[in-house]
């Protein structure tokens, strides 16, 4: 394990220092202990963070106004987050799995999963066609148009996931062929981005529920 | 993608390196006429591919300058050009030339080419990503592009693109589908810049080579990757702003759109914050400068450095700037917006702000000088667009300095005085930069140099050119000529002298452009009739001048990665036989040299 430097003392190294020359000779190029593979879903992550938190505050300047509505909570928005719970809990649990080398119960967790995240899509899809029908249109108030900026963000989110998903669940589909570090390594990084998506979702339920 | 292995053996060359064992690399090879120049995974050939395309949509931004000018100057000779050509000239001169071609040349075009070879790694992290960007940069371009080609033309609401003016029926291309592929276009472009983003980073951060410590990166590099987690940060207010104006725009949400009253009809917008949408713009807008300006900055130090023979002045304390500087460009953004009016502590907090981020650029402006004080100065073209730089820079930067407080910007920001600031500090200066590296680093993607005669005849004109385009702008601001106007010529509340000053800067803006079609016709001849360069043709100390190969084959480095033993900067080194050692030359090669005394 490599042993990480802070910011601050790698910024105050002295490349020209006798001393310096001698322990830099050795470093092995990387600077965080990391797989690509990981350093990039953080990366996308860090984007799609900011991109969220940019739209939120948006959100809270534009709340404030008096022409502000809040809208209503159908059930179905309830259930659909229960249904991204499950889904997350299926991977934490094909992730142990996976650790064990049992690739079989893997490949049925993954299908699960991207059977719990369709019915997700069609769900939030439902709800969009039951405030429609309430004459809840995006132009009608800010409230409305954040509801269906924020899904659609987050269903297009959810999406590219299942394109990785696919990925993933390629790399387990025949049981003789896996290589079980690379199927290992992107069932965790599935897994991560999953629960990401999950914690998303709860602070913007959240926010549209309690503002 | 086929797999190749390379088994990186560290070489010691006599040293007491230890071989460190190294995973095979997999590297994608080229295996047609199609995979090897068009869709392409190598990160040389993708840097290629976006500076040709950068220069090109930069050649149409130029036009597009030309024309603008004959209209300010001489508007007899332009007839078919009105008021809402000109606004969207304007408009499309400005994106092109900020985000198309500067932000794209220096992170898509050098970056692409520089940061493998400079940190020692064979290609990109994720090559084939990489390559998507770059095809997503160019879907960008011809999406921007096509908006000349729709009914209505190009919006012409400034490059700044304000609501609510932006999409109402009065702007040019403001209700047809010029706002509207403009606004996607950004999108497109945020989108590729994320994917070569990713690449930028995780490569310089986790694929450098051995020896290769973050403290001896090249300058370049370092200005390439802040400029990358600047853009990594910034780029996604600009894309929260697109996709709400766009919904404004089409679907009738009201984000940005107050109630207002458009040809005597109250619109169906109510309750928007056209203020929230210049935050959001200006929140990226103001770091964009940065996201230019840091990779012309690390580059700049290289030029200085190899061309004057001399370690960079004070390294830690130019990267210490760098990073400094990109984290103050983020609290500075509101002085761009004193004119919309804040509360005046934010004004006092956004001068103060702006005013602290000149500490850290001056002192990379005086390390540049110290670097030159008592160098071996080779008045090389690429040192000379490097000094045209530093005094540019200062120009302009100093102009910003009395437009970062608000009693002196609110008078004169709507005058030419801010066009001629903001020019000279992000045009001109960045330019000088861009056009220095390239005669720097041509000899390594062509093998050959670029005509020196044509090249000082290139310098001369534009950099003397641009000081007599932009010095009487500053004049033209300052007796209150307002920027933004589409006739000037006769106007009664102007002295008749600002005419002559505006046909004089014309006639030096369309000399300036022709330097750079001579510059364009030097860049293509000598690709193929220049003189040849050899290896290492300014005896630099980087990496991307030790591939065994010139222009660097596949994979950069042959069958072994480099070791680097040193920083980049060993020039002029006391005791050592040559004026520089480059950085994968070890210590029993050079016994003689006193590393310590530099």
């Amino acid at each position: 394990m490599k042993k990480k430097l802070s910011i601050f003392k790698l910024l105050s190294q002295k490349p020209w220092d006798t001393e310096q020359v001698k322990i830099d000779n050795y470093h092995d190029g990387a600077t965080l202990n990391l797989t690509n593979g990981k350093f990039g879903l953080r990366y996308l992550m860090v984007i799609s963070t900011i991109l969220f938190c940019l739209f939120i505050v948006t959100y809270s300047d534009r709340l404030v106004y008096p022409d502000w509505k809040k809208m209503p909570e159908p059930i179905l928005l309830w259930l659909n987050t229960l249904l991204l719970f499950i889904s997350s809990g299926v991977f934490v649990s094909a992730q142990r799995a996976s650790k064990n080398n049992l690739f079989e119960i893997v490949r049925k967790r993954l299908i699960l999963i991207g059977w719990l995240s369709l019915a997700f899509l069609v769900g939030q899809l439902i709800v969009w066609a039951q405030f429609y029908n309430l004459g809840y249109y995006i132009s009608s108030n800010p409230a409305n148009a954040y509801f269906y900026v924020f899904t659609t963000l987050h269903g297009l989110h959810l999406l590219g996931g299942l394109i990785y998903w696919i990925m993933t669940i390629k790399k387990v589909w025949v049981i003789n062929e896996i290589e079980v570090i690379k199927a290992k390594h992107t069932i965790e990084l599935c897994s991560i981005y999953w629960h990401f998506l999950l914690a998303v979702w709860i602070v913007l339920f959240g926010l549209m529920l309690f503002t | 993608m086929a797999a190749d292995s390379y088994e990186d053996i560290a070489v010691g060359k006599g040293d007491t390196i230890p071989a460190l064992e190294v995973k095979p690399q997999e590297l994608y090879h080229a295996e047609s006429f199609w995979t090897r120049w068009i869709f392409c995974q190598d990160a040389k050939v993708i840097g290629i591919q976006y500076s040709i395309t950068a220069i090109a949509i930069g050649l149409v931004a130029l036009v597009l300058s030309w024309l603008m000018r004959m209209q300010l100057a001489f508007p007899e000779l332009v007839p078919f050009l009105g008021p809402a050509e000109y606004y969207q000239f304007v408009t499309m001169h400005g994106m092109i030339m900020v985000i198309y071609l500067l932000t794209a040349l220096f992170l898509g075009g050098f970056g692409n080419f520089l940061i493998p070879l400079m940190v020692g790694a064979r290609d990109m992290v994720f090559p084939y990503v990489n390559m998507v960007s770059f095809w997503v940069y160019l879907l960008a371009v011809l999406v921007l592009a096509a908006s000349f080609f729709v009914p209505g033309g190009p919006t012409g609401a400034g490059w700044t693109l304000y609501p609510p003016q932006a999409i109402t029926s009065g702007t040019p291309g403001g209700d047809g589908l010029g706002i509207i592929l403009m606004l996607v276009s950004l999108s497109i472009f945020v989108v590729g810049f994320t994917m070569g983003g990713l690449n930028y980073v995780i490569t310089i951060l986790q694929a450098r080579t051995r020896g290769m410590t973050l403290m001896r990166m090249p300058l370049t590099i370092w200005g390439i990757f802040t400029a990358t987690v600047l853009a990594l940060f910034a780029f996604p207010a600009l894309i929260v702003s697109c996709i709400m104006m766009t919904l404004d725009n089409m679907l009738g949400t009201s984000f940005f759109m107050p109630a207002i009253v458009e040809f005597g009809e109250q619109s169906e917008y109510s309750g928007g914050s056209p203020i929230l949408f210049q935050h959001l713009f200006w929140f990226f807008g103001h770091p964009e400068v940065y996201i230019v300006a840091l990779p012309a900055f690390g580059i700049v130090s290289d030029l200085i450095s190899v061309h004057a023979r001399k370690n960079v002045f004070g390294y830690r304390m130019m990267v210490w700037a760098i990073v400094i500087i990109g984290a103050l460009s983020f609290v500075v953004w509101a002085h761009h917006m004193y004119v919309a009016g804040m509360n005046p502590w934010f004004g006092f907090f956004f001068a103060t702000t702006t005013l602290i981020i000149a500490v850290p650029t001056a002192l990379k402006v005086y390390n540049w000088v110290i670097t030159l004080w008592k160098g071996n100065i080779r008045l090389t073209i690429p040192m000379l667009f490097a000094l045209g730089f530093i005094v540019t820079f200062v120009n302009g930067g100093i102009t910003g300095l009395f437009l970062g407080n608000v009693i002196v910007d609110v008078p004169l920001s709507d005058t030419y005085f801010v066009v001629a600031h903001f020019h000279m500090v992000m045009g001109i200066a960045p330019v000088l930069v861009v056009f220095g590296a390239i005669y720097h680093w041509y000899p390594l993607i062509t093998g050959r140099f670029l005509h020196e005669g044509m090249g000082r005849f290139h310098f001369w004109v534009s950099f003397l050119g641009s000081y007599a385009i932009y010095f009487p702008m500053h004049y033209l601001g300052f007796v209150g000529v307002p920027r933004r106007y589409y006739e000037m010529y006769d106007s009664e509340f102007m002295a008749v002298s600002t005419n002559y000053l505006n046909q004089f800067i014309t006639i030096m803006a369309l000399i300036v452009g022709f330097a750079q079609i001579v510059f364009l016709y030097n860049l293509i001849t000598s690709s193929k009739f220049g003189k040849k360069a050899g290896k290492n043709p300014w005896k630099a100390c980087s990496l991307e001048w030790r591939t065994p190969e010139v222009p660097p084959g596949h994979g950069n480095f042959g069958k072994e990665l480099p070791v680097v033993y040193r920083w980049a900067y060993d020039y002029s080194v006391p005791g050592a036989k040559e004026d520089y050692i480059p950085q994968d030359i070890g210590p029993s090669q050079v016994p003689e040299a006193k590393a310590e005394h530099t």
